[in-house]
């Protein structure tokens, strides 16, 4: 860890963008770019990081940018690699390796941008999809998605004198874009950098689709300080509670094992979006949490 | 004159937006403590930390929005907060 | 070299596609356009035309893919009807906002519900005002140039906005008519490579395509749009003439086509292939003494305005057929369109050929009949059952 210049100094996501304090999207843009490096295409999807990076006549992005709408990310960018694909015919881009990156939170992945990814995905092309999940339509002031996880209280699932906040388990989008069967799939958090750069710099290298789903925390959304971004993100993996893995060609792989497991409740208290719940609501999590350690071999 | 279908050319332009002015702590750096572990630097949110012609990492105060990720994230303390004078 | 073939108007839209050297074509099938998507991956699967064929799963997918490619700076072609085209329509906007000269065959086709896969026109008049141009063909032939046309217009670096040709239904898609190929060297040469100078996603010189419209540009760009989308009727002129100089077929001055309005005192308006129904009618008529004229949109969007009030100038009795209907309104877009621009002049609307509803001789001359003793706005829906 202590090597000199670990991480690349080149910087493709300028500063002076209007994200909040502490935001989780920003490290995801910064590090995936450092990551893939100068030749990426990024196509952005609706949200927090789409708005709060390009308010015209300003942009934070130094590589090449395009923003259509929430759900067709992975439209976009399919055409996106066929126009190049043309490009190189005539010529253009001799010997190079452009990469196309899609990046949307999990609203638009997992929900509104969910056919177009899939079509996408099935029809294998060659792309880097990065999911920045931060577990709610954060845009529009956390209103839950389907990525928004059991009994987390949202704007469109409060917490309630009858209610525990969002009534449905997390969707499992990792596990879904496998199931397409393509060449790369990986979960990784900001919290880190060495494990979430290096899987998106593979994701660059393999030829045809390759998913990634980045868990980013959310100081408004999530209710904690924003010093506290990277440190949550670290619980959610030593918790156990968000696996660090890759699937590769169909082999699966736990890139990040914690020595021991830490509690739950250690996650959950330092988040107002959970405040509401009772020892025995969190109990029933890491009852849930535990079941699916031990399937991953979490122990 | 807005350009055609508000195409922005220039690259990296929000340098442009000052961001510094949001703070309301301010993280300060003692380089002697620093064992250059490059925390701070690459979980900074606003990418506001950097390599001077020393090796050393500075902080640029024009962006930085005082989130102290860099203060919390340093193994070895040697990044710690102040409130902000204005 | 130029040759003749007898083909439907969706496989006409396929063969200009293809002389157009299209370069990246996504294409999801809907009756009645698919024998279009079909064909041209036939070209491709054949290895007749060297372009990137994308088997999306949806027209919105469709559209956006369209966008993803014309923004990286390549020629890009689609072809949809109906229900297809209104899922597309939040990207509709999207790819004139964007300035993106993607060029589309709506096969012309009624919406749900109920469900109804026969011809009138709702579909593409229903995204009139996206900021597309809207060529309406009569026949297959000019349907296949009205496709090489749309790329030469969209492309023109004055305009920069996707373009539809839009053809009926069945009527065209389905009907075999005999369509003079140009040559293929010839179209190309024409129509050059598509190098777009304002929009290309190009790592060796970044920009941002799509960012967040502040009030302080947003109304800024509509303008721009809007000027765009009516100075590109001086293009769409140039090139009706130019296609002439080139390939010896031209329609009207590119946005209207007047047929016998020379001392004709009642005048039909109208697009589509109906119109060809309407010049049989008005040859018949002719024969027994009787001078209709016909006014043919061929250019909906824009709307040539100048040239309605020019050439239906002489007429009194103005019979606007419509196949769609602003429900609410009781009129068709057309018909509202020309009552909004023809002062002091007796305008009647004709609600026609909903869902596939035949639209026959007997029925123009009806209308002819109505029209002449009718009161100025009046609607008449047409071939109604009791
Ligand atoms: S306080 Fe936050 S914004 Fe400022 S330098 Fe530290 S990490 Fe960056
Ligand atoms: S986190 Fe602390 S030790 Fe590490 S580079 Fe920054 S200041 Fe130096």
């Amino acid at each position: 860890m202590m090597n000199k210049k670990q991480f690349p100094r080149e910087e493709y996501f300028a500063p002076g963008h209007r994200g909040c304090a502490g935001c989780g999207a920003s490290i995801v843009a910064r590090m995936a770019l450092k990551a893939i490096g100068r030749d990426t295409i990024v196509v952005n999807s609706t949200g927090c990081l789409e708005v709060f990076t390009t308010p015209y006549p300003e942009t934070a992005w130094k590589v090449p940018w395009i923003h259509t709408a929430f759900e067709c990310a992975g439209a976009v960018a399919g055409g996106i690699e066929r126009a190049i694909k043309a490009l190189k015919k005539r010529g253009k881009y001799k010997g190079r390796k452009l990469v196309v990156m899609p990046i949307s939170g999990d609203g638009g992945t997992a929900d509104i941008g969910f056919q177009s990814l899939s079509g996408a995905l099935e029809r294998g092309h060659d792309m880097v999809y990065i999911m920045y999940d931060n577990e709610a339509y954060m845009n529009t002031g956390v209103q839950r998605s389907s990525s928004t996880p059991l009994f987390a209280s949202a704007t469109t699932a409060p917490a309630g004198k009858i209610s525990k906040g969002e009534n449905n388990p997390k969707k499992d989008m990792a596990m879904i874009a496998a199931a397409h069967g393509i060449p790369y799939v990986a979960t990784a958090c900001i919290s880190y950098p060495e494990d979430f750069m290096r899987k998106v710099k593979k994701a660059s290298d393999i030829e045809g689709p390759a998913f990634i789903q980045v868990l980013q925390p959310c100081t408004v959304g999530w209710g904690y300080s924003t010093e506290n971004t990277i440190k949550i993100g670290r619980l959610a993996v030593e918790t156990g509670l968000f696996p660090l893995y890759e699937i590769e060609n169909g082999d699966f792989k736990i890139t990040y094992k914690p020595a021991k497991r830490k509690p739950l409740k250690e996650y959950i208290k330092m988040q107002k979006r959970y405040r509401h719940l009772t020892d025995e609501d969190i109990e029933i999590l890491q009852k849930n949490i535990d079941e699916k350690c031990k399937l991953l071999g979490l122990e | 004159m807005v350009t055609i279908a508000a195409i922005i050319y220039e690259p990296g332009s929000t340098t442009k937006n000052k961001t510094g002015s949001w703070r309301t702590f301010r993280p300060i750096m003692d380089n002697k403590k620093c064992i250059k572990c490059e925390n701070c630097y690459i979980f900074c949110p606003e990418g506001t930390i950097y390599e001077d012609e020393n090796g050393d990492f500075k902080i640029n105060y024009d962006y930085c929005k005082g989130c102290l990720i860099c203060v919390n994230e340093c193994p070895v303390n040697a990044l710690t907060s102040i409130r902000e004078e204005k | 070299m130029e040759k003749t073939d007898i083909v439907t108007g969706t496989i006409a839209a396929a063969m200009a596609a293809k002389l157009s050297n299209v370069e990246v074509i996504a294409a999801y099938p809907i009756t009645p356009q698919t024998h279009c998507v079909e064909t041209l991956a036939k070209y491709v699967a054949n290895g007749e035309l060297d372009a990137e064929f994308v088997k999306v799963e949806s027209e919105h997918s469709a559209m956006a893919t369209c966008i993803g490619a014309s923004a990286t700076g390549v020629r890009t072609f689609t072809a949809t009807a109906s229900q297809g085209l209104a899922l597309m329509h939040e990207m509709l906007y999207i790819a004139s906002g964007m300035r993106l000269p993607i060029v589309m065959l709506n096969t012309n086709r009624a919406l749900s519900a109920p469900i109804n896969i026969w011809c009138d026109q709702q579909d593409s008049i229903t995204e009139r005002d996206t900021g597309w141009i809207q060529i309406y063909a009569e026949d297959n032939q000019e349907t296949l140039d009205s496709v090489i046309q749309a790329f030469k217009i969209a492309e023109d670096e004055d305009v920069l906005l996707p373009v539809m040709v839009n053809i009926d239904g069945f009527i065209l898609t389905h009907t075999v008519e005999p369509v003079v190929i140009p040559d293929e060297e010839k179209v190309r040469e024409y129509l050059g490579v598509y190098e777009p100078k304002h929009a290309y996603l190009d790592p060796d010189k970044p920009i941002t395509q799509g960012p967040v419209g502040v009030p302080e540009c947003y109304m800024e760009t509509r303008k721009d749009l809007n000027d765009a989308i009516e100075g590109s009727k001086e293009v769409i002129k140039r090139v009706n003439e130019e296609y002439y100089k080139l390939f010896n077929r031209k329609y009207g001055n590119g946005l209207v086509e007047g047929y016998n309005l020379e001392n004709a005192d009642t005048v039909l308006v109208s697009m589509g292939s109906v119109c060809g129904t309407i010049k049989y009618v008005i040859n018949k008529l002719k024969e027994k003494g009787k001078n209709i004229g016909l006014l043919r949109i061929r250019t909906y969007r824009p709307f040539p305005k100048e040239d309605v009030v020019e050439m239906l100038k002489d007429a009194n009795n103005v019979a606007v057929l419509d196949k769609n209907i602003s429900l609410g309104f009781n009129m068709g877009a057309l018909g509202i369109d020309v009552s909004s621009v023809l002062k002091n002049k007796k305008v009647c609307n004709y609600i026609v050929g909903l869902g596939g509803r035949d639209i026959t001789p007997q029925n123009i001359e009806e209308i002819i009949n109505h029209v002449e003793g009718a009161k100025d706005g009046e609607t008449k829906w047409i071939n109604l059952r009791e």
